[in-house]
């Protein structure tokens, strides 16, 4: 069953066309990868399923409702959640705090008026946050400030944000971007242990080695449109995705 | 580390703020601010700074505005005296919600825009407000003259259990208690005290951490599934009321409002003394509007006959040079130093008083630590007194 | 219609004081990217320029008044009057003109003082923090004047020719009812002129297509060699002369006191604001816009309809654009628009 569905979307600025009658399928459970030379449109496609843009035409279907005009924070509630390409955390908070604002997000929310209790108190927001920063390995410094992490670390952060609401659909924006080579095999390791909690991923990436750790299909998008699309095995060898990347990528 | 706060700790900080407050007019003596009317100010003024920095100091979002409430919430105050009843209750509960209501529409539009754009937009509205206060709305707000009480306002509340009309103004009270001196300034601190513990509960409490997260990083609180708008209209609100609180309190004390409350270098003030507090903390914006009013209050009532009294002891020509130079500093050049304590704040100590003692502490106790090691460690080495 | 052409010219006039300031502010955004709430008081350094200029050419002496005959009297008399006679009268007569050469250096050099003495400590820190700062610089410059200067306005007057009042309906064929003062249209005349200066000099020297450019992609620019730091701090003073000048000019129509600056900088944060951040086209046509509607909701007409709509139509009109169009009237997609 597919969870998400993307039919001929259509997106354009000033003229340009990023997006030209996209169709994808996301099937449950699957790590699918869009892979694509830069400009492509990978990231405006992302930018649609999470409510920064509204596409031209077409719909976005998430568990058969429609994504389109909906709010971010609302498609986050209905278990949509992302991870960014520069880690998106709260800088000026522990570990521990940034962990429990999307806990609350998940068990309160989109707006809740918690004034009066203390958030140390709160042992169920507490235990979730604490046992999610065990399983990413940041337990030791949960009193923190995030800000002082090191990148690979406010990356595994940002991960525990995201997983800490149990989300039905994980956006990765380039999760290994900029990364060293320890620190990428780290975040696959990371991403394959949580892959057994059998959450849904879309995985956006230049890095081939990232895509066939991981993905279970692979879409390739080239000047706005989906060129090719199947298991990352097929996609090695298509000519097509060759042609796109020019060289460009070393498949 | 960051070492979270306890609610024992908490409750420890409340107590000794408590005793601080209500110790006030003993301690405060020495320092020549042991009376009555000094003393309310801080009060006053501490509640105001505690409210702003609700919205400043944990969402982020810079109000130049926030006079606008306070003025509201004196007019209300002046208003629920002249038609209700010279007792302070109705005045607080209503300055209260005036100004809730007040900042609820204003924060809903302003909160459409975030960082400079939402500081002119506040600054926009509370220049309307002056504005209309000054011109159109004089019969609400008797215009430059300002809102004063008159013998023959209704009272109806009063006038009901009265027995005679009265002959003169009434004063504000508590149920017969009349608020000057001594007991005004206990209302008014124990308002603050509330205020305070009210405030320490919300930074405290999840409201809290979400507010600093909205100031931190709007764009993850977006895709975290937070709607971050009705919090900070939430935060908004909530601060507009301390603001018409604080207005209440000045009507309360001294029941008359004008128009100049309402002023924008007004609106400056609160964020100064926010920031010369510091920021974001709890105790900073009571410290700053405390540190605010004192000097104020000393340096105003400096003249060139003081400031020769000082320097008496020096030869003339130096005397008279020093008088010179210092006293554009005070009298009526308090807002000088104002001006200047603003810029040095912001330049050398963005943390304000609070991150100063803050470094301070740090400093004395890694040179303790220091020294402590360097007389078993190295004999002497890091400590030239003890080589000799 | 005569009344209508008036409120338009006094629009025109307000409005060149707003945009001359909001000029100066955008440019100042546009090039260093900081939000100079001290911006006001470079207006008000500029009017007290003039005001400084005419004490300085009346400094008087005491002489014996020999009109009066039946006892002692005493009348000041200025030095140049004593000096030069009939000249020094005309001199002293020409002092709020004179007062432009004498500001121009007096306001490069505060402006040039102003941005490396502190503006520049404040680049790389959070608008906040520069509001913060510069209103805090605001409040000091503004009681410096007040403590030379005293807190009354000041008034100053024109040279005689420009005193009285322009027959502009005798002109246009319109009856005699149209009469508009003199010095006004001559400020009128002056905004306009120094405006296009202002544009003239960034669209037509070398200098100025650097800092377009640098206002555009300032990494570009650096990239290529230029010092564009040095420009930009040029940038602020001209800024500072192209305020303080309107300060200069103003002073026959508002006699100045130390708050004139804050009560403008407002209203120029106000212009920018509703011009695009960073648009100097923008803050020009917000500024002469926001002074027409202004004089216009002043008239006795609108104000019966809409009681103290002269009082707030800026703020109103702000705070519209800011809802319905953050960037602004003419405002660069993407510049400041949260």
């Amino acid at each position: 069953m597919s969870i998400l569905s993307v039919n001929n979307v259509n997106k354009s600025f000033a003229g340009l066309k990023a997006l030209n009658q996209v169709n994808l399928e996301v099937e449950e459970g699957s790590v699918h990868a869009i892979i694509g030379p830069n400009g492509a449109g990978k990231s405006t496609l992302l930018n649609c399923f999470v409510g920064r843009l509204i596409p031209d035409t077409g719909t976005v279907n998430f568990l058969g409702q429609s994504l389109l005009g909906i709010t971010p924070h609302a498609i986050n509630q209905a278990g949509v959640a992302r991870v960014f390409q520069t880690p998106e955390i709260f800088g000026d908070l522990t570990l521990l705090e940034n962990v429990k604002i999307p806990t609350l997000a998940k068990r309160d929310g989109a707006f809740s008026l918690r004034a009066w209790s203390r958030i140390d108190q709160d042992s169920l927001v507490t235990d979730k946050a604490e046992h999610i920063l065990e399983d990413v390995g940041l337990i030791e410094k949960r009193d923190i400030l995030a800000g002082s992490l090191s990148r690979g670390d406010k990356r595994r952060l940002e991960l525990a944000m995201c997983l800490v609401q149990d989300p039905k659909l994980l956006l990765l924006d380039e999760p290994t971007a900029g990364m060293s080579r320890a620190d990428t095999n780290n975040t696959i390791d990371l991403l394959k242990r949580i892959g057994e909690r059998g959450i849904t991923k879309i995985v956006i990436e230049h890095d081939m080695h990232v895509v066939f750790s991981l993905a279970t299909k692979v879409s390739v998008l080239a000047q706005g449109t989906v060129i090719a699309e199947g298991a990352p095995e097929d996609m090695k060898g298509d000519p097509r995705v060759q042609e796109a990347y020019l060289g460009g990528a070393h498949l | 580390m960051t070492k979270q706060p306890t609610a024992r700790n908490d409750l420890l900080l409340m107590a000794v703020f408590t005793l601080a407050i209500l110790t006030m007019p003993i301690w405060a003596a020495p320092f020549g601010a042991g009376y009555p009317d000094l003393l309310q100010k801080f009060a006053i003024y501490g509640l105001f700074a505690v409210g702003f920095n609700i919205l400043f100091g944990l969402t982020g979002y810079l109000s130049f505005g926030h006079a606008a409430f306070l003025g509201v919430g004196s007019y209300t105050a002046v208003w629920s005296f002249k038609l209700l009843s010279m007792n302070v209750i109705p005045a607080v509960i209503f300055g209260m919600m005036t100004s809730g209501l007040f900042a609820l529409l204003i924060g809903y539009v302003s909160l459409r825009r975030s960082g400079i754009y939402f500081s002119i937009l506040t600054l926009a509205f509370a220049q309307m407000s002056y504005n209309l206060a000054y011109s159109v709305l004089t019969p609400i707000t008797n215009g430059e003259t300002g809102l004063q009480l008159a013998i023959g306002d209704a009272r109806i509340l009063d006038n009901m259990f009265a027995s005679e009309a009265a002959t003169a103004i009434p004063a504000t009270n508590l149920f017969g208690i009349e608020m000057s001196g001594y007991p005004g300034f206990y209302f008014c601190a124990a308002l603050l005290i509330i205020g305070f513990y009210i405030a320490l509960r919300i930074t405290r409490s999840p409201l809290g951490t979400i507010l600093k997260a909205i100031k931190s990083n709007q764009n993850r609180m977006n895709y975290t599934g937070l709607n971050t708008r009705p919090y900070t209209l939430t935060a908004f609100v909530i601060s507009g009321m301390y603001a018409g609180l604080a207005g209440c309190l000045l009507a309360v004390t001294d029941p008359l409002a004008g128009a100049e409350r309402m002023q924008w270098t007004a609106s400056g003030e609160v964020v100064l003394m926010t920031i010369l507090g510091g920021v974001g903390t709890l105790l900073g914006p009571v410290l700053g509007a405390g540190i605010i009013k004192y000097f104020e209050n000393i340096f105003s009532s400096y003249n060139d006959q003081v400031l020769h009294g000082i320097f008496a002891f020096l030869p003339d020509p130096i005397e008279n040079v020093l008088v010179a130079i210092t006293g554009l500093f005070v009298g009526d050049g308090w807002h000088l130093t104002l001006g200047a304590l603003f810029m040095v704040i912001v330049i050398f100590l963005p943390g304000g008083v609070i991150e100063g003692f803050t470094r301070l502490y740090s400093w004395v106790r890694a040179k303790v630590k220091q020294d402590a090691g360097g007389n078993s460690v190295n004999n002497g080495k890091s400590q030239p007194q003890s080589a000799e | 219609m005569d009344s209508f052409l008036l409120q338009i010219l006094n629009g025109l006039d307000k409005g060149g004081a707003y945009a001359l300031i909001a000029l100066g502010l955008t440019l100042i955004f546009g090039t260093l990217g900081v939000v100079n709430f001290a911006h006001g008081a470079l207006f008000m350094l500029g009017a007290f320029c003039a005001v400084s200029l005419q004490k300085l050419l009346t400094l008087s002496v005491k002489v014996k008044d020999e009109s009066i005959t039946f006892f002692e009297a005493y009348k000041e008399v200025p030095y140049l009057e004593q000096w030069f006679g009939q000249t020094g009268t005309t001199i002293i007569e020409y002092s709020v003109p004179l007062s432009i050469l004498f500001s121009i250096p007096i306001m490069l050099a505060i402006g040039l003082i102003m941005e490396r003495g502190l503006i520049k400590h404040f680049y790389k820190r959070t608008h906040a923090e520069q509001i913060l700062v510069t209103f805090g610089l605001a409040i000091v410059l503004q009681e410096i004047i007040k403590a030379c200067f005293g807190a009354n306005p000041i008034p100053q007057t024109p040279p005689e020719f420009l005193t009285g009042s322009a027959n502009l309906g005798a002109w246009l064929g319109m009856g005699d009812n149209l009469v508009y003062p003199w010095w006004r249209l001559v400020y009128l005349a002056f905004a306009g002129m120094l405006i296009s200066a202002v544009f003239a000099f960034l669209n037509y020297t070398t200098f100025g297509m650097v800092v377009r450019a640098g206002m555009q992609d300032r990494e570009t620019v650096e990239l290529l060699g230029i010092n564009i730091d040095r420009r930009f701090t040029i940038v602020f003073g001209l800024a500072a002369v192209v305020t303080g000048l309107a300060g200069v000019m103003y002073t026959p129509i508002l006699p100045p006191d130390y708050h004139i600056g804050m009560d403008f900088l407002v209203l120029s944060f106000v212009v920018v604001v509703v011009g695009g951040m960073g648009s100097l086209r923008g803050a020009v046509a917000a500024g002469f816009l926001l002074g027409i509607l202004q004089s216009f909701a002043s008239m006795n007409a609108v104000k019966s309809i809409l009681p103290g709509i002269d009082q707030i139509i800026i703020y109103l009109v702000a705070v519209i654009i800011l809802l319905v169009r953050p960037r602004g009237l003419m405002g660069r997609k993407g510049v400041m628009e949260a």
